[in-house]
């Protein structure tokens, strides 16, 4: 830990001259409007409280979940729900009676049924395609009030018959005669009921996200220590912001049957000593990736009222934030799973004509410790750099101090398809407690991807 | 972190040692201790922990050598001596190779009985002392474990290894004629019960090590790390060794216990083998399996069978058991089979490397003209190596059915879990299949596998050199037919090669490369590039009728017919030629390589060579041809085959085509044994010949041709060899007695004769 926290200052201002010659403050560039697009803005974002899996929300279906969201938005923005021209939910692990979640939901949280709406996925980033598909839409004029949005809800998940079941079932479907149907009754194998389960696992190389994190962590010489002092830090923070009352992203939800939930349930800050108990989750017996230096998983919804900046300035909004330049990457699946926000940043800040120095909130997807330092490594050296980002020198380190100040995954929660907004909220809100102007959001997901996004505040 | 640098430290001071103990000067100079003239392994202590590095100099794979095991012996007796070491761990540092084995140089070297059990007790003695250290050893694996490595291995108190595909254990001793010498035989069958042990002992084969944990030959697996701070090789390297640290410290703490939970199957099984009976019977199965395999061919299986045998009733290791072992290890490394198999060894690891240099440019487009079994075998092998691949045939109807045979290929490798199935597709999408030559204009080389016609290659000759670009290389994928005559109406005739894979690709390890006067020197170094990746094993020959394989083999196919129409038996045949050590018998030869192949060569290469390659009447064949008994593929040709049937009876209708055509036999030359010898003498004067005519550079690459190519008997060693273990003059004495009787097709070739006349003349010498 000492180590990171030492980093930051070898890497302050060599990139910008002007920082150096001037307060630290000044900015590359006063803002990212561009000539000739439509400014995009967040006028409010708003989730669920997130929870761990198989508590509160257990009974729930997804659509539930996200039409919580939803309708903590209509009541938290007062939207006219006729002016919505669209929305987009962002999902992992699909419910296959609601596929388009997104519709389902807005139908019941009484939105519009003239308001069209998609369901997207791509895995933990599945929200942010679902955010700036709506900045695509109103920056290319299709659209002016998008409604954009994730839900995820690991406490049920669909668990399928066994192919050779469901083929038995479909054939006997179509099958006539009581001859037919015997014959196939006939062909019945009693290990055809076991059942198949989603699992967290990458399709192409069948590995676990946690086993290439603990390898990913391995392969950056992570420590155990690290690790467990990064989550604790995440659980502290998040404990504080929790406190504080900064959380006001969330929105109560009111569980039917059940107690209204108003926080978040899975922030635990615990001891060093605690933590290092834990065995190995992934690779036994002598890996480092635990339980408590990982994302949990985690039900929840989140939902995002995105416009162009003159409707929301002609409905007598004050907007949150510009949403401004963003970046998908994408690398090996394999040993490059959870690097996503070291090969998104660096080009997210160059296309925004940025600098490291110019970004006043980071908001990184926590999924792993041993993944966030592993980042923080890899983003930390020219070496990395040189060989596998094709850049002559190294990205350099996001500032501690300014990073995740509010708790990030690790300690919130990380319902897959939701996490994206509530990444995006936390910056914003950040900006505007802290007074920065610049946040940078990043994340990494399954399939080796990753996304990055530069969020300006709103001038007050 | 600390322990990263730690690390550092330790690899640059072994570094400085490695660098120092060079300078002989220095050393004598200074006069230091026998610390500083290590060279094969160094050691430094981490805490409490001696990390023993093994790096034999100048070399990619580490070896047991005289010097290894002597160094070895030092380092481990200062580690026992130590107050602060409490554990230690073994590790190499070689990428890719933990120790590839005993050296083998050494074992060839051996002249007598003495060296090689002296070689052997010294082995036995140091890894007895290992297998009782009071301080716990943890071996940690990454790359090729075999043989002696594994020995050593399974002598240490924990193994762990690293999950990567060219992490392999085996003890391949069997494949070189020898048993596993330093213990292997007793330690592996109480390590991973004695089926497995057999198993492994008899069959040589490789264990990955996911396998390897499961059997319980591993205690811990360690995932192969992708890029970090360091190139991931390095670091899975570093990760190896301080996963075993930990284990090491584990251990001496006794933290961890060294026992392994073994499975109910496997307690079963263990108590099972304790019953006398129960052993006697699985121990008597096994030889008659062995027996029945190798025809009694190959001393060594049996003798593994007898050592792990034996040491089930020893109880104590230091009777006189591992004497025995080493007298024996001693005797089987001086057989005529060993000698055979090792010479064989050297050959291959010979024809595994690109005489020609490295290519002007690398392969990287493939196309293959002709989606037959051919084609798509080599298509099969070409994509899995990552070349893109086009697959052209001219009808829809072939080109499915080649693609389809690719696709399966590699779906077999699915099931056996070889590959996973994202794998094979996207291996698959290397491969393009199409019926016209788009594309072509990027392709670097053109393989063509159309049918044995030589207007027909003339034709698509022309009509590639139409498309590719200049730099294409065309490769001629034929058993017999010249390619100078091909490349006749070339172009280009230096872009012109020939390239005769056997058939099924995919299980054939030979490759037989035919050059012309014109070939360039850069397109040969191509063409072994591009076997070499379809990794091949690779002989270079001169352009002839026949080349050198398919040459060889006409004269005793020739032979074969003969002996039918004598009125042998095919079956009969069968067994005597596979008694002798042929794989296949030659009946079932014929079937396999297809009669109308076999009915072609034989015409073909009868116009050139007339009488010598007479004998047998080819009336038989273009008979069988003329009914349709074309062997396996048409279900019919001595045998009858049946999809899903293993078992083959005789094709009834042959008896009345071998009869019209019966010869009378000559009883003094028709002995079984003079049945064997007429086959395989002819067999063996052809491949002198060639190598006395230049079509083969050297008597290696023709043994490796015959053994790999033809399945000549691997315990003979091929022709080359079996000339010069059996004696030259043995041989000319049996083709003189076959002249007296059938004339011509016997003379002895001029290089034989010579090879007959001065006893010391030898061809490996």
């Amino acid at each position: 830990m000492t180590t990171i926290l030492a980093y930051p200052f070898k890497n302050l201002p060599t990139t910008s001259k002007w920082a150096l010659r001037f307060a630290v403050q000044t900015k590359t560039k006063k803002t990212l409007a561009k000539p000739n697009i439509r400014n995009v803005v967040v006028v409010d974002g708003v989730r669920t409280p997130f929870l761990l899996s198989g508590t509160s929300y257990k009974d729930l279906m997804p659509h539930d979940l996200a039409r919580a969201a939803l309708t903590g938005l209509l009541h938290r923005t007062s939207v006219p729900k006729e002016v919505v021209d669209y929305i987009i939910f962002g999902t992992v692990i699909q419910e296959v009676k609601t596929s388009n979640v997104a519709r389902e939901a807005a139908l019941g949280a009484g939105f519009s049924d003239k308001t069209p709406a998609h369901t997207v996925t791509m895995a933990c980033i599945s929200a942010n395609q679902a955010m700036t598909t709506g900045v695509g839409l109103i920056a290319s004029g299709q659209c002016d009030v998008i409604v954009a949005g994730g839900v995820e809800l690991m406490s049920d998940v669909p668990i399928r018959h066994s192919r050779k079941m469901r083929k038995l079932m479909l054939d006997l479907n179509k099958a006539k005669s009581m001859g037919q149907r015997l014959s196939l009754i006939s062909k019945f194998r009693l290990n055809f009921l076991a059942p198949e389960l989603p699992a967290v696992a990458e399709f192409s190389t069948s590995e676990t996200m946690g086993h290439s994190a603990d390898r990913l962590a391995a392969a950056f010489a992570v420590s155990r220590l690290e690790q467990d002092e990064y989550a604790l830090r995440s659980h502290s923070l998040a404990k504080k912001a929790q406190d504080e009352g900064l959380l006001s992203d969330i929105v109560p939800f009111r569980v039917p049957g059940k107690d209204t939930v108003t926080k978040d349930n899975g922030i635990r800050p615990s001891s060093l000593e605690q933590m290092a108990k834990l065995k190995p989750a992934f690779i036994k017996p002598y890996g480092t990736v635990t339980a408590a230096n990982s994302s949990f998983l985690t039900d929840g919804a989140s939902a995002m009222l995105i416009m162009a900046e003159e409707k929301a300035l002609a409905m007598g909004y004050k907007p949150k934030a510009y949403l401004r330049d963003f970046m998908y990457v994408s690398q090996d699946p394999k040993d490059q799973l959870l690097l996503g926000p070291t090969y998104a940043t660096p080009k997210v800040l160059e296309k925004a004509g940025l600098t490291m120095n110019d970004i006043d909130a980071f908001e990184f997807h926590e999924a792993f410790s041993g993944q966030i330092l592993a980042n923080f490594k890899a983003m930390d050296s020219d070496w990395f750099a040189e060989n596998y980002m094709g850049r002559k020198t190294k990205v350099g380190l996001p500032p501690l101090e300014k990073f995740n100040n509010w708790g990030g995954s690790l300690s919130l929660g990380h319902p897959f398809g939701a996490t994206g907004c509530r990444l995006v909220m936390a910056a914003a809100n950040r900006l505007r407690k802290e007074g920065g102007q610049y946040g940078l959001v990043a994340a990494c997901a399954a399939g080796g991807q990753g996304h990055a996004m530069i969020v300006e505040a709103y001038p007050k | 972190m600390v322990a990263c640098r730690a690390i550092g430290i330790l690899s640059r001071f072994s570094a400085i040692r490695i660098l120092r103990s060079r300078g002989y000067i220095c050393r004598n100079f200074t006069g230091s201790s026998a610390l500083l003239t290590r060279t094969h392994i160094n050691y430094g202590v981490k805490g409490d922990v001696a990390v023993v590095r093994i790096n034999s100099p100048n070399s990619k794979v580490n070896t047991l050598s005289k010097e290894l095991h002597s160094e070895f012996t030092e380092v481990m007796n200062e580690i026992w001596a130590s107050d602060q070491i409490r554990s230690a761990v073994l590790i190499s540092s070689k990428p890719g190779c933990f120790i590839a084995g005993a050296d083998i140089n050494m074992l060839s070297a051996c002249k007598t009985l003495q060296e090689v059990t002296q070689l052997s007790q010294e082995a036995q003695k140091i890894l007895e002392k290992l297998e009782k250290s009071p301080k716990p050893v943890v071996a940690a694996i990454n790359g090729s474990c075999l043989g002696g490595g594994l020995e050593l291995a399974i002598s240490c108190q924990y193994r762990i290894a690293t999950k990567d595909r060219k992490t392999v254990l085996g003890v391949p001793e069997v494949l070189l004629g020898a048993l596993p010498g330093a213990g292997g035989t007793q330690r592996l069958p109480k390590m991973v019960g004695v089926p497995a042990a057999l198993d492994m002992m008899l069959t040589g084969r490789n264990i990955r090590a996911d396998r390897a944990k499961k059997m319980g030959l591993v205690d811990q697996l360690v995932e192969p790390l992708g890029p970090g701070l360091k190139p991931p090789e390095e670091r899975t390297m570093e990760y190896l060794e301080e996963v075993a640290i930990t284990f090491a410290k584990g251990l001496a703490d006794k933290k961890i216990s060294p026992k392994r939970d073994k499975g109910l199957v496997e307690k079963l099984t263990a108590y099972a083998m304790t019953i006398p009976f129960v052993r006697q019977q699985v121990y008597k199965k096994v030889e008659e399996e062995v027996r029945k395999k190798t025809k009694g061919l190959y001393p060594a299986p049996l003798k593994i069978i007898d050592f792990s045998h034996i040491s089930f009733l020893s109880i104590d290791h230091s009777s006189l058991l591992p004497f025995w072992t080493m007298y024996k290890f001693g005797e089987l490394v001086m057989t005529k089979e060993s000698k055979a198999l090792m010479g064989l060894y050297h050959g291959q690891v010979l024809c595994k490397k690109n005489k020609f240099g490295a290519p002007q440019k690398d392969v990287k487009h493939l196309a293959i003209l002709g989606a037959g079994l051919m084609g798509a075998g080599i298509a099969q092998v070409s994509v899995d190596k990552g070349l893109k691949t086009i697959l052209k045939d001219a009808t829809l109807t072939g080109l499915d059915r080649g693609q389809q045979q690719v696709f399966k290929g590699l779906n077999d490798k699915v099931k056996k879990k070889a590959l996973t199935s994202f794998e094979r597709d996207s291996i698959f999408s290397n491969l393009t299949g199409q019926l016209d030559y788009q594309g072509f204009e990027k392709a670097d080389m053109v393989i063509e596998a159309v049918f044995e016609d030589l207007s027909l290659k003339h034709r698509v000759l022309k009509e590639v050199e139409a498309v590719i670009p200049d730099h294409c290389i065309f490769a001629s994928n034929t058993s017999a037919l010249p390619i100078s005559e091909i490349a006749a109406v070339s172009k280009r005739p230096e872009k012109v090669i020939g390239m005769h894979y056997f058939s099924p690709v995919d299980k054939m390890q030979l490759l037989e490369i035919i050059t012309t006067e014109k070939t360039s020197r850069d397109t040969s170094a191509s063409a072994v590039a591009v076997g070499l990746k379809q990794g091949k094993v690779i002989i270079v020959v001169k352009d002839g009728p026949g080349f050198y394989t398919t040459r060889c083999l006409a004269p005793m196919m020739s032979e074969v017919i003969r002996i039918l129409q004598e009125g042998v038996d095919p079956k009969k045949l069968d067994s005597l030629t596979t008694s002798f050590g042929f794989p296949v018998g030659a009946a079932t030869l014929v079937d396999e390589v297809g009669v109308d192949v076999a009915k072609h060569v034989a015409e073909d290469l009868g116009k050139v060579f007339g009488e010598r390659f007479g004998g047998g009447n080819p009336e038989l064949l273009t008979q069988m041809v003329s009914k349709g008994f074309l062997g396996r593929k048409s279900g019919k040709g001595f045998y009858i085959y049946q999809e899903g049937v293993k078992r083959k009876d005789l094709n009834s209708d042959m008896d009345s085509i071998l009869a019209s055509l019966k010869l009378p036999p000559k009883s003094e030359v028709s002995s079984d044994e003079d049945i064997q010898f007429r086959l395989v003498t002819r067999f063996v004067n052809e491949a002198v010949m060639c190598l006395q005519e230049g079509i083969l550079a050297t008597p290696a690459e023709g043994d490796i041709g015959a053994v790999f190519g033809l399945g000549f008997p691997p315990c003979l060693g091929g022709p080359f060899r079996f000339v010069d273990l059996y004696g030259a003059q043995k041989i000319v004495d049996r083709l003189k007695k076959y002249e007296a009787a059938y004339g011509k097709q016997f003379t002895p070739c001029q290089l034989l004769a010579d090879h007959a006349n001065s006893p010391n003349k030898k061809f490996y010498q």
